[in-house]
Order: C-alpha cells, then sequence, then structure tokens
C-alpha cells in the first residue's frame, strides 16, 4: 500500500466572471516511504494548489487522494488536521517562522499538537532536532537574529520534529543565495532519508530539482515525468523550468 | 490533558509576546473589576459594620420591643408591669426576654459628677445585644447574687476613671436615690460617636436599677420588655404578647408594640448606592470588553499566516479557537486578579473605612463573594471578549493564511 496516493485528481475554481479555471487536470501521482520526488513547473502551473492537496489542507474537485489506503475525502476536517499534523512535514519558501518565538520554541510548535510522551518531551525532542540540524546553539535565538540559511534549517527541524512521514517542501531555496541554497537542501535530503520519511520537493530550480531520485514536471494543471539531467545537459545548470 | 495545557500554553506564550499591547487593553477590564470589586465588598463591609451596631443597639432579628403606660399617659407602676412583663414571657416559654430601662445616671468622678445615658437590663440582653466587653465580661447571675450592684461601662467613662485594672475590682459611685458604691465589673467599647462627643456610658442590671433607684423618679420611667424570638413566629409572638399584656394590664392601661432590628428595614439602605457604582462599574468592564475584542480583532489580521502555520503542522480549528479564546481569558484573569487586589487594598484602606465610620479594627474580613464576583466578571469578560477573534481565528482558511 501506498502512503499517498492521488488519481484522476481535479482542482477546479470558479472565477468571478463565472468562468472556471482548471488547475489541476487528471494528476496521477503515488509516493512510496522513502522517495524523493521533485515537481517543477513555472509560476501558475499549479504547483501550490498540488501541494495543499498532498498535504491535506485541501480537497481536490474530483479524483481520489488516500492517505495509507483511507481516502482522505471521507474524513472529518478534524481527523484530517490530526492526520496531517501527524504524518505530514511543511519547509515553506520564506521560512515562516513565528516571530517573537525562539528557535526553540518554534521547532517546539508542532509538538503542541501531539499528544502522550511527544507532547510533555517537547523541549527535549525540540533540542535534540535543533540540534540534529546544527542549530543547538541557537535555540535561544529569534528568528531574526539567523540568517536566511539558518533559519531555514530551523524550519527543517519544525518540519520533521513529530517524524512525518511525508515532507513537502515548497520553494525550500527559493529564499536563499545559491550556495547556502545548496547546503539547505543537501541537509534536507540527508534528515528525511534518515527518518525515513517522503519527501516531495516543488520547485522551479533544476538543480535543486535534480537532487531528488523522480522528477516531475507540471504543465498547466497535467503533471508529468521529466528527465531533469537531460534538461541540465541541454539548457545549463542556470536552466529553469 | 495535553491539549488543554498547550493551548493554556500558546495562550500564554502570545500573552508574553504581545505583553505591552495586552497590558494597555487589560486596563480598563482591571479598573472595572477594581471597581465592582470594592463596590461590592465595601457594600458588605459597611453593612455588616452597620447591623453589629444596629444589633447593639436595636438587638438582633426579631427582637420585638413591648412598651405600656396607662391610658393617661402615666407610667404603670414598675413592680406590675414587670410581673406583668415577666408572666407573659414564662407563659409562652421566651428564652431571651429582658426588661429594658433607658435613663440618665449621675456618677462621681475623680473630676465630679457627671450624668450619663444607662441602661437597666437582664444578663441575657448581652447575647440578646451581642454585647462584647473589652476588658472584663457581660453581666452572669453570679453579678445579680451580689450585694453590691454591678456596673458595665464604656470606654470613655473608663478612661476618665483612670482605666483602672478590673482585677482590683475598681468602683463607682452612683448619685441619686440611694448612693450606691457599684463594682466595675466590664468594659464595653465605646461607639465612634461617643468617643466624639465623649459620652460616657453604663449598663447595670434591672433589679439593681430598681433597688437603687429613687421611687419618685422610678414612677416617671417607661420600661420596655425586650424579647428576641426567631423571625418567622416574630408576628405571631407580637400579637399574642400584646394581647395578653393588655388583658394582663386592664382596660386603664394600654400596651404596643414595634421592632427596630435591621431585620424589619423595608430596603437595605446601601441597596441604590451599591447598584449605582455597581452599574457605572459594568458600563466601564464593558467599554474595556469592547476595547479587548477590538485590539483582538486587529491584531488577529496580523496573525493570519501565523494561524495558517499553525493549522498546517496539525491545529484543529477547535484547538485555535479554544487558544484564541484563551488568550483572551487568561488575560483578563490576571487583570482581575489585579483588580481584586486593588480593590482588596482600596477597601481595606483606613482613611476609607473611616469615613465610613469603621475602625480598621473593627472592619469586618474583605467579603469572598465580593472577590469571587469580581473574578468571575473577569474570566466572563475574557470569554464574552474572546468570542469573536475566537471565531474569526477558527474561520480562517489555512491554505489562504500561509500565503498570506
Amino acid at each position: 500500500m501506498s502512503l499517498l496516493e492521488l488519481g484522476g485528481v481535479t482542482r477546479t475554481v470558479e472565477l468571478p466572471d463565472d468562468e472556471p479555471l482548471h488547475i489541476l487536470r487528471g494528476v496521477d501521482l503515488r509516493l512510496e516511504v522513502g522517495d524523493h520526488v521533485s515537481i517543477v513547473g513555472r509560476s501558475g502551473s499549479g504547483k501550490s494548489t498540488l501541494l495543499n492537496i498532498l498535504g491535506l489542507l485541501d480537497n481536490p474537485t474530483s479524483g481520489t487522494v488516500l492517505f495509507d489506503g483511507v481516502d482522505v475525502r471521507s474524513l472529518s476536517s478534524r481527523r484530517r488536521d490530526l492526520m496531517r499534523g501527524a504524518d505530514v512535514g511543511f519547509i515553506f519558501q520564506q521560512f515562516n517562522l513565528l516571530q517573537g518565538r525562539t528557535a526553540l520554541e518554534n521547532v517546539m510548535l508542532p509538538l503542541l499538537y501531539a499528544r502522550g510522551r511527544d507532547f510533555w518531551r517537547r523541549g527535549e525532542l525540540a533540542l535534540a532536532m535543533l540540534d540534529r540540524v546544527g542549530l543547538a546553539a541557537r535555540a535561544s535565538s529569534m528568528p531574526e537574529k539567523l540568517s536566511g540559511g539558518e533559519q531555514q534549517r530551523v524550519a527543517i527541524a519544525r518540519a520533521l520534529v513529530r517524524r512525518p512521514r511525508l515532507i513537502l517542501a515548497d520553494e525550500p531555496t527559493g529564499a536563499l543565495d545559491v550556495e547556502t541554497g545548496a547546503t539547505v537542501m543537501a541537509l534536507l535530503d540527508e534528515v528525511a532519508e534518515d527518518s525515513g520519511a517522503a519527501l516531495v520537493t516543488i520547485t522551479h530550480d533544476v538543480n535543486v530539482a535534480a537532487l531528488a531520485r523522480q522528477h516531475y514536471r507540471l504543465d498547466r494543471g497535467v503533471l508529468s515525468p521529466v528527465d531533469v539531467q537531460r534538461v541540465i545537459a541541454v539548457a545549463g545548470a542556470g536552466a529553469t523550468l | 490533558m495535553s491539549g488543554i495545557w498547550g493551548a493554556l500554553n500558546e495562550a500564554w506564550q502570545e500573552l508574553r509576546i504581545h505583553r505591552t499591547r495586552v497590558l494597555l487593553s487589560l486596563i480598563g477590564v482591571a479598573v472595572a473589576v477594581a471597581a465592582i470589586t470594592a463596590t461590592v465588598g465595601l457594600g458588605s463591609i459597611a453593612r455588616q459594620a452597620q447591623m453589629e451596631v444596629q444589633e447593639a443597639q436595636s438587638g438582633r432579628p426579631a427582637t420585638i420591643v413591648f412598651w405600656a403606660s396607662r391610658t393617661d399617659g402615666q407610667a404603670i407602676e414598675a413592680d406590675r408591669l414587670r410581673e406583668a412583663f415577666m408572666a407573659v414571657a414564662e407563659r409562652y416559654s421566651i428564652e431571651y426576654a429582658s426588661m429594658d430601662y433607658m435613663m440618665q445616671q449621675q456618677v462621681q468622678l475623680p473630676d465630679g459628677a457627671l450624668m450619663v445615658e444607662s441602661r437597666a437590663v437582664e444578663p441575657i440582653f448581652g447575647e440578646m445585644h451581642r454585647v462584647q466587653t473589652v476588658e472584663g465580661e457581660w453581666f452572669t447571675e453570679a453579678h445579680a447574687a451580689m450585694l453590691a450592684p454591678a456596673v458595665i461601662i464604656n470606654e470613655v467613662l473608663w478612661e476618665r476613671l483612670g482605666s483602672p485594672d478590673l482585677r482590683t475590682h475598681p468602683t463607682l459611685e452612683l448619685l441619686g436615690g440611694t448612693d450606691r458604691v457599684a463594682v466595675i465589673t466590664g468594659v464595653v467599647r465605646a461607639e465612634p460617636w461617643q468617643r466624639e462627643m465623649n459620652t460616657g456610658y453604663l449598663y447595670m442590671l434591672a433589679d439593681d436599677y430598681r433597688s437603687i433607684v429613687d421611687p419618685a423618679m422610678l414612677a416617671n420611667v417607661y420600661p420596655n420588655l425586650e424579647v428576641w424570638v426567631p423571625d418567622d413566629q416574630a408576628q405571631a409572638v407580637q400579637d399574642v404578647v400584646v394581647r395578653d399584656l393588655r388583658a394582663a394590664l386592664g382596660e386603664n392601661a394600654t400596651v404596643d408594640a414595634g421592632r427596630n432590628d435591621w431585620g424589619a428595614w423595608p430596603q437595605d439602605p446601601f441597596l441604590i448606592m451599591q447598584l449605582f457604582v455597581a452599574g457605572v462599574a459594568a458600563l466601564v468592564l464593558l467599554l474595556g470588553a469592547l476595547g479587548l475584542v477590538n485590539i483582538s480583532l486587529v491584531t488577529l489580521r496580523q496573525r493570519i499566516r501565523e494561524i495558517g502555520i499553525r493549522r498546517s503542522f496539525g491545529a484543529t480549528s477547535g484547538r485555535v479557537f479554544f487558544a484564541v479564546l484563551l488568550e483572551s481569558v487568561v488575560g483578563t484573569i490576571a487583570a482581575g486578579a489585579a483588580g481584586v487586589v486593588l480593590a482588596i487594598l482600596i477597601v481595606r484602606n483606613d482613611w476609607l473605612l473611616g469615613m465610613m465610620g469603621i475602625g480598621s479594627v473593627d472592619a469586618p474580613a474583605f467579603p469572598v463573594e465580593a472577590a469571587v464576583l469580581g473574578m468571575a466578571c473577569a474570566v466572563g469578560t475574557g470569554a464574552v471578549a474572546g468570542l469573536l477573534p475566537a471565531l474569526f481565528a477558527m474561520r480562517v482558511k489555512v491554505i489562504d493564511a500561509i500565503r498570506f
């Protein structure tokens, strides 16, 4: 049984003039534990919408989304929220760290919604995860005192602290310079592999996409496999998709 | 359990981070809670203090006073009247019944003779009026058996006598009628007005009074009979005692009765003032709550992204609702606690108590119900003020919020 399986997923919204806008058209995707998938596409191609559906934040207009074999559309909103908290970790382009809270408090955030030992040991677990991303010494630093790379490492620690089975990274290097982006991606890849979670990276940077083992391209709502190495070979390392 | 603790933790973090904003928005709530608590507290203290003064003067509820005179306005012969009074009390097994003579008594002090307000009563009168002595003790049956009359004087008179140690059996010379030397067996606290006017006061036993008073003077004294009965039986007792006294004293006597204890007051004298101040405080509380709602809503608009992030990491909409509501409630609980402390400091202020004619030593303890009411107002305000922002937060769309 796949960790996550999308079958014929479409997402359509109505525009103010009553015209339908088809954001996703018949998307099929199967993710297994330990997979590393990259999805590349231009702005407006539907990447974020697909990420929202993969992260149980949004429902498709049609098609099926099975998480652990369970059709998520049949779940209540609360059940979906709890499933997302336990099994999905998000990494955002703009880091989205909570201001006014230390790095440690930011990493502890997902554990506030956990139960049992994870909840009560949240400080200890968060510190261990910060240590894993090399930031234990900056645990009490506020986000604005951290560099971009450090902030994204805190965001990685936050995404992984509940040991999710699916990590969704939306343009994780989009706000970082090339060198820092490469370092952060290497760390993310390593930490995700260690945890055995599936990692889905959405990006328009082919170099970031190349780090994944499976590559897809989203174009006008249609998801199809792409050979990223060939794109790099043809267009060079600075190519975008 | 972890859910509640987690939500409390979130609320506390939020308050900690935005402490300046929270502090400013909660000042109104704290002031209003202090006003409500102080009003209720002062009202209770004033009522309690006044009740105690009233009970000392007019007896505990229900104290019925009976008085009789001849139809031509002259006093009824003292022994006959006493006999009729006490016979009726005995007939109906009224345990708490006392003759009550109010008169002026001349006493000899080291610096001259002085006329003082006096009251001659039975030993049971002390219990009926909650009379507390500050020195010595109230009359007992043993005092009635003493050869010399026993007197209990107020602090003013005691101090004018040089505050003698009661263990030395100090005496007081009673002038007029048969001059007698009385033994001072107790001292009662002087009322504020007695101290201000330097007025002496003394109690003696009714039997002693009758034995020493000039018979001519006694013929012009109109004693009362006081009885203390359960409140629900007061009217019935009054009716039968009046009826029986009329029968015993004959056609030439007129008998009447009434109540002066606070239980017979038509309404609480502090009620209107308390309602007025509480109304103003409620208005302040409402304004404080509106300020709180306003600031919470404005702040929430800046927190949409944060709510989206929380939701993406597993916070259910219910949890977000609860956490935002708790932020308001935890904040107002802190403000309420500050308000209650402020109210206690105000109410226990010596100057304020003095203005109300209550000595700080005599003032009853701060009423717990006032503090509980203050905290309940604070929690209620927090819950009401937090409801709207919490509903707003709950309805935030996650996918829009994380892009905000």
